[in-house]
């Protein structure tokens, strides 16, 4: 007959999980229960409770949810027209329209919430595109080198030779507009930081023992850049796609703000301003307020993405990337 | 320092070929017969056949690509349907009051950002430090349109001290030679007119500059931090030198190399941002003309400014590497 394991032999805390669990709660009351370590804990998020984090991040999250939940938080529908409410001036707590209505009476503040939606939309596109095929560009450049890097290289030097906006006007104007002919325009230049940065990081993380070790014991190419190079490579990326994400931002409004970006019905914060352009002398709240949001949220996302690289990569502060 | 000015030239052959390349391939991507879209909207089977035969339509792609390249290199873009003037006197025309407005804008934000930027790098935590680090977040995250309109606003609206738009006031006397204005007015020691072409160009020129005066700050405060951390600093010091020959003789002579990089990176950015602030301020400039030839669809003339504005951005490019290299000898030995 087996002896039943008494409790008291078992170490402290293993004696739940033999004896089965008749008190549920028992690890709490464990003698060694210990609380935990709030300095260590501290020092170990202290970069991360910094102001700019605290604000950058904060203020990027409310839009988000403005975002996502935009239908159920603006108080009208974005595209609904009033012509008898035109150019109300802002009534803030006065009446329905908070931030005053715009030449065909649609209400401001649902088209700058409903714009949110559109605005973060497409830069989280043309980020995660630009990312994903700069990253993989520079990753290939840097670790297969010779003809690969230089035709690589080639090509970066070639589309960097454009001024920045510029290109995405060409495309535009020549190809007619949309939402994805937009997101294209957008990342024919942005998946270039990207690409030298991780071609820069891959050439000195090849020559790493972990790498060579990789390699000597049999290790596939595809599986040293998945399982071993990339994952190395995300921080700084990850860096760099933020100020990506603030740059696409400022230029999707740009694009929308010359009449290039998407459709004019869409609630966009560059087309409201070129709206409210025309309309400045009169009604000034129509330029006034899309432009603080595009203003806000590129603030908030240039501080977070500044933090970032103070914590993830500091070396990327050297090469110029911003 | 020739044979690197030699190389980096050579560079630069491969890039003009891949750019216009782009452009060919963007003209024949683009929906619809390109020979129809050179001639234009109100154009007669005459003038596309006439198009067809200029651009070289008719033949093989590769003849055409090479017409194209020919045509670009010699700066012939064809005629402007909305002027229907060529495209190039049109361009040649407004190009000095881009340059003008550009190289003030530039010259602005070196003027704010660099100075500001020793500033607070030499006293870190200071106030200083904290409002010029502010300041430079903002700088860096205002989209310049809209500052543009809503200092039009401000100063040009409510409190009347600069106009809205335009480049001189009409009537007061000027002569053209170069037709940059303020060069203009110097060289024939016109007093009125240089302070009347500077009324009108200090606004845009501002808005244009300011995200490059928020990097330029930035990076001038980084550098500094870095450079005045280093051990011949505190030699510099041990000697007894005055603080403000260590900052600016020792420590910013270091952070020099760094702001002119970022001039030059971002300089393409701000012939991109000229697009929309000669816009905003109705500047009469290639960018503005780019807009309008946006809004009628003028193809010949969208061609044309795109390859000015990129050919001035590869030269750009290239006197900066120019002047990195004399700054820095260990660029020009390098390879």
């Amino acid at each position: 007959m087996p002896q039943p394991i008494r409790e008291s032999v078992l170490p402290n805390n293993m004696s739940n999980k033999l004896t089965g669990d008749l008190k549920p709660f028992a690890w709490l009351r464990r003698p060694d229960w210990q609380a935990p370590d709030w300095k260590a804990l501290h020092k170990k998020w202290r970069p991360w409770l910094q102001f700019k984090v605290i604000a950058g991040g904060g203020t990027l999250t409310i839009f988000v949810l403005l975002a996502v939940f935009a239908s159920l938080v603006a108080p009208f529908d974005p595209n609904r027209q009033d012509l008898m409410m035109a150019m109300t001036e802002p009534q803030y707590f006065a009446g329905p329209h908070f931030l005053g209505t715009d030449h065909v009476g649609r209400d401001i503040l649902s088209r700058c919430i409903h714009g949110a939606r559109v605005s973060l939309v497409i830069a989280l596109s043309v980020v995660v595109i630009s990312g994903a095929v700069g990253v993989f560009l520079g990753v290939v450049s840097g670790y297969f080198g010779k003809t690969t890097d230089f035709i690589i290289q080639k090509l970066v030097e070639v589309m960097w030779a454009f001024p920045p906006l510029l290109l995405a006007i060409a495309v535009l104007a020549f190809l007619g507009q949309g939402l994805a002919i937009l997101i294209m325009a957008l990342t024919l230049q942005r998946w270039i930081p990207f690409c030298r940065v991780t071609r820069a990081n891959a050439l000195t993380l090849k020559e790493r023992e972990f790498i060579v070790a990789a390699r000597s014991l049999g290790a596939t190419h595809t599986r040293i850049i998945m399982k071993h190079l990339l994952p190395n490579l995300m921080q700084s990326a990850l860096v760099i796609g933020t100020f990506a994400m603030a740059s696409a931002i400022i230029a999707e409004a740009a694009l929308s703000f010359l009449g290039l970006g998407v459709p004019p019905s869409t609630p966009t914060w560059g087309g409201m301003l070129a709206d409210g352009r025309t309309y400045i002398s009169t009604s000034y709240w129509m330029a006034l307020f899309p432009g603080v949001c595009i203003f806000v949220t590129v603030l908030a996302i240039n501080m977070l993405g500044d933090a970032l690289r103070d914590i993830l990569d500091p070396k990327l502060k050297r090469s110029g990337a911003r | 320092m020739i044979a690197y000015f030699i190389r980096r030239l050579a560079g630069t052959i491969p890039v003009i070929l891949m750019i216009s390349l782009l452009v060919f391939l963007l003209l024949h991507a683009a929906p619809g017969d390109p020979a129809e879209m050179l001639a234009g909207d109100q154009a007669s089977e005459a003038d596309i056949l006439e198009a067809r035969a200029r651009w070289g339509l008719d033949q093989p792609v590769l003849v055409q690509y090479w017409r194209f390249l020919v045509n670009a290199l010699s700066f012939d873009f064809g005629r402007s349907f909305r002027y229907d003037e060529p495209v190039m006197g049109l361009i040649a025309e407004r190009f000095p009051a881009s340059l003008e407005l550009a190289v003030t804008a530039t010259l602005l934000a070196i003027a704010i950002g660099v100075p500001l930027g020793v500033w607070a790098g030499s006293k870190p935590n200071s106030w200083v430090d904290h409002v010029g680090s502010i300041g430079g977040f903002f700088g860096i995250s205002m989209p310049n349109f809209w500052l543009g309109i809503m200092l039009v606003l401000l100063l040009a609206g409510s409190l009347n001290i600069l106009p809205s738009s335009g480049r001189h006031t009409f009537g007061v006397p000027d002569d053209p030679v170069t037709g940059f204005l303020l060069i203009d007015s110097i060289i024939g020691l016109n007093w009125e007119s240089f302070k009347d072409a500077m009324i009108y160009l200090i606004m845009p020129a501002f808005v244009l500059g300011i995200n490059m005066t928020g990097i330029l700050m930035r990076v001038t405060r980084s550098s500094m931090l870095e450079t005045l951390s280093e051990d011949f600093i505190m030699t510099a010091r041990a000697k007894g030198l005055d603080e403000r020959a260590v900052i600016w003789r020792h420590g910013f002579r270091n952070a020099l190399i760094l702001v002119i990089t970022v001039v030059g990176l971002e300089f393409g950015a701000l012939l991109s941002g000229s697009i929309i602030v000669e816009t905003i301020f109705s500047w009469p400039g290639i960018g503005n003309l780019l807009l309008q030839g946006l809004t009628s669809r003028d193809y010949p003339l969208i061609t044309g400014v795109v390859i000015v504005y990129t050919s001035l951005f590869v030269v750009v490019n290239l006197i900066v590497d120019l002047c990195y290299a004399a700054a820095d000898p260990r660029i020009r030995l390098a390879k």
